[in-house]
């Protein structure tokens, strides 16, 4: 994964609140064995919606995603990040989100940007006719009509999303320490099955 | 020493590194793997040439996919599953198992069901331990007084990779209930009711733990009901503490510990509960005598209302963003304001899922169902036993005859209708009694309309082919 520290472009206005993630992408697309090809089945449900957001041309191929409060919660499921990286989307702005969304995000290279409601309220609007920006290094969110609202970033994930580091990797670099640990275990391995 | 909570004692004792920007590396002790979550995470270990390091904290067992008809046809041979991709991500499972030396029960096994019903019933969950799986209901387990919780599947490659996952601290949040449940009213009733209070993103960020003499007095099954639904109002696990109950449950069961080391464990385990003067982030507080049996109206488990009560009007809520949902809701569920619930039909009832297959669920829903007979204008009602020791238990007792004779389908264990993987779904606008944990747009299968409720609650509509009061057709 490369490093991410800017995005420009139009904000799909989507608005709603506790989208789940069996909204972005309901169960029966999970039979997969890879985490590509997802993207056409985000949202499928809301794009049989007569004049939905992620049908209209304006939006098309638009990097941000506003929602309401709650937002990915339900399901733990990874391929909600995935349809919606498939889909071209790299920040979601939302006055909450699910923490297993919000984890499963940044681990693919997305931002999840939490803004108060009147914050969302007003992005809402301006993303109608103007493109945003979301800067993890500032981090904010303006916009051309000198909106600015800074949001807070977890400090390792703004760091592993700056820079595009392998967590795992990091991980087995600690070994001595997790053996260590696993020496003074109190809770032994199970019985075998 | 400060008083600590139930979860920050269970923290701590996980700690293998803390770091200067607050994250902790804590160590998993258990890790469950079913076949739709874990297929991209065992490609990434290939592609980087990384070993499991732990496949002996690790049990893999299939279960969202898998049909709920037989398994076995004539001569002990493995039907083939219609669905090539259903087939397929379960192959990739069985493969993965093997190169990386996980245990494994498949589909033929008699232990083989829900992870989280196979879980405690094994043993493999115990008090005190971390509990990880690529599933958000994973919360289940902390009915065990495990810090149990649903992972993506980066953070699946991550655990298989090195048993440890990188984490920030929980907030806490205590949920007191005071009182007694009433007649009629169960785990499930209460959990909703809960929901219902406090909302689906009222727990976010926060680990929960239920409290008072409700949990006390309930049992293990009931247990795991209630924390399998933390995830329902946000908060990523819930916790009940270990106590004689749990000790009762959890000896003798395979995977669990023996002898000295048992004695061990449980002296660690009864120094885990809360202390008095520990502090909560959030408190919230509920009366049980309150409660009613509760059923779902719209599509969230938030929204949730008393069997006596109607459906609410959009209009009724101050917030212009919920008024809103409400209305979506209330169109997508075919609803018209003001309808009494009990006036609401149903075609179809799912009594399975891994908030209610276990034994009790089966015994509660076979006493409303004793006798009676499904309502004639049904199109199916599936008891779906959680695994297959449940299922023999069941079988034992009696209670596969008892659903047979009034019309139920008995099913092998599976996800099933929950969540339209497998070929249990509910068809579009078609309206389903469910005993399951969620109630999405399109969760039974594109256009199904979910009700939430109890499996007593299930068993009563589908005799009566309505959402139905169970205090009224079983006597106290």
């Amino acid at each position: 994964m490369s490093g991410l520290t800017r995005i420009t472009g139009r904000a799909y206005p989507f608005g709603r609140r506790n989208v789940d993630t069996d909204i972005i992408i309901p169960a029966r697309h999970l039979k997969t064995l890879t985490r590509a090809g997802l993207g056409r089945f985000a949202f499928e449900a809301v794009r049989a919606e007569e004049g939905n957001v992620f049908d209209d041309p304006a939006y098309a191929g638009a990097p941000i995603l506003i929602a309401g409060d709650n937002f990915g919660c339900g399901s733990s499921r990874e391929h909600a990040v995935w349809a919606l990286a498939g889909m071209g989307v790299k920040a979601v702005i939302a006055p909450s989100f699910s923490d297993i969304f919000s984890g499963n995000a940044f681990k693919n290279g997305i931002v999840t940007v939490a803004l108060d409601q009147a914050a969302v309220d007003r992005l809402l609007e301006v993303a109608r006719a103007h493109e945003l920006t979301v800067d993890l290094e500032t981090m904010t969110v303006t916009s051309p009509l000198q909106d600015r609202f800074t949001f807070a970033l977890d400090p390792f994930r703004r760091e592993c999303l700056m820079t595009g580091l392998d967590e795992i990797a990091l991980t087995l670099m600690r070994e001595t320490a997790i053996a260590a640990w696993e020496a003074d275990a109190i809770v032994p391995a199970p019985e075998p099955a | 020493m400060k008083p600590r909570t139930l979860y920050e004692k269970i923290w701590d004792a996980h700690v293998v590194e803390r770091h200067e920007d607050g994250t902790c590396l804590i160590y998993i002790d258990r890790h469950l793997v079913h076949e739709v979550t874990s297929p991209q995470a065992f490609e990434g270990l290939r592609g980087a040439g990384r070993k499991v390091r732990r496949p002996d904290l690790t049990l893999a067992v299939p279960d969202h996919n898998v049909p709920t008809t037989p398994r076995v046809g004539p001569g002990g041979r493995l039907l083939p599953i219609a669905d090539p991709a259903s087939a397929g991500q379960l192959a990739a499972l069985a493969r993965n198992v093997a190169d990386f030396g996980i245990p494994y029960l498949d589909v033929t096994d008699v232990r083989q069901g829900i992870v989280h019903v196979v879980g405690p019933e094994l043993g493999f969950t115990l008090p005190g331990t971390t509990l990880v799986c690529g599933d958000s209901h994973t919360a289940a387990h902390g009915a065990l007084g495990a810090l149990a919780f649903g992972i993506g599947t980066s953070e699946i490659e991550h655990v298989l990779a090195t048993q440890t996952l990188r984490l920030s601290p929980s907030k806490t949040m205590e949920v007191r209930v005071e009182g007694s449940l009433g007649f009629g009213v169960g785990p499930k009733d209460l959990i909703l009711a809960i929901i219902g209070r406090i909302g689906a993103a009222g727990g976010t960020g926060h680990v929960i733990e239920y409290r008072g003499r409700v949990f006390e007095e309930m049992s293990i099954e009931g247990r795991l009901t209630v924390a399998n639904m933390s995830i329902e109002a946000g908060a990523r696990s819930g916790l009940i503490a270990p106590d004689e109950t749990t000790f009762a449950y959890l000896k003798g069961r395979p995977m669990a510990p023996k002898g000295e080391a048992w004695e061990r464990l449980e002296r660690w385990w009864r120094t885990l509960p809360t202390d008095p003067g520990a502090r909560f982030d959030r408190s919230v507080v509920i009366d049980a005598g309150e409660i009613a049996p509760s059923v779902t109206w719209g599509t969230s488990p938030e929204d949730v209302v008393p069997i006596t009560g109607a459906v609410p009007d959009p209009d009724a809520f101050d917030d212009p963003a919920k008024r809103a949902a409400a209305r979506k809701s209330l169109d997508y569920m075919g609803l018209t304001p003001g309808t009494p619930m009990q006036d609401v039909k149903v075609e179809h009832v799912f009594i399975g899922s891994c908030t209610n297959s276990r034994i009790e669920d089966l015994r509660a829903a076979a006493a409303v169902a004793r006798n009676r007979r499904v309502a004639p204008h049904l199109r199916q009602a599936l008891v779906v036993p959680g695994s297959g020791l449940v299922k023999r238990q069941a079988e034992a007792e009696g209670l596969d005859r008892i659903f047979i004779e009034a019309g139920f389908e008995w099913r092998e264990p599976g996800c099933s209708m929950c969540l339209a993987m497998n070929p249990d779904k509910v068809p579009p606008g078609e309206r389903c009694a469910s005993t399951s944990n969620r109630n999405f747009v399109g969760r039974q299968g594109p256009g199904a309309r979910t009700h939430l409720m109890s499996p007593a609650m299930a068993a009563a509509a589908a005799v009566t082919g309505r959402l139905a009061d169970v205090r009224e057709l079983v006597t106290p």
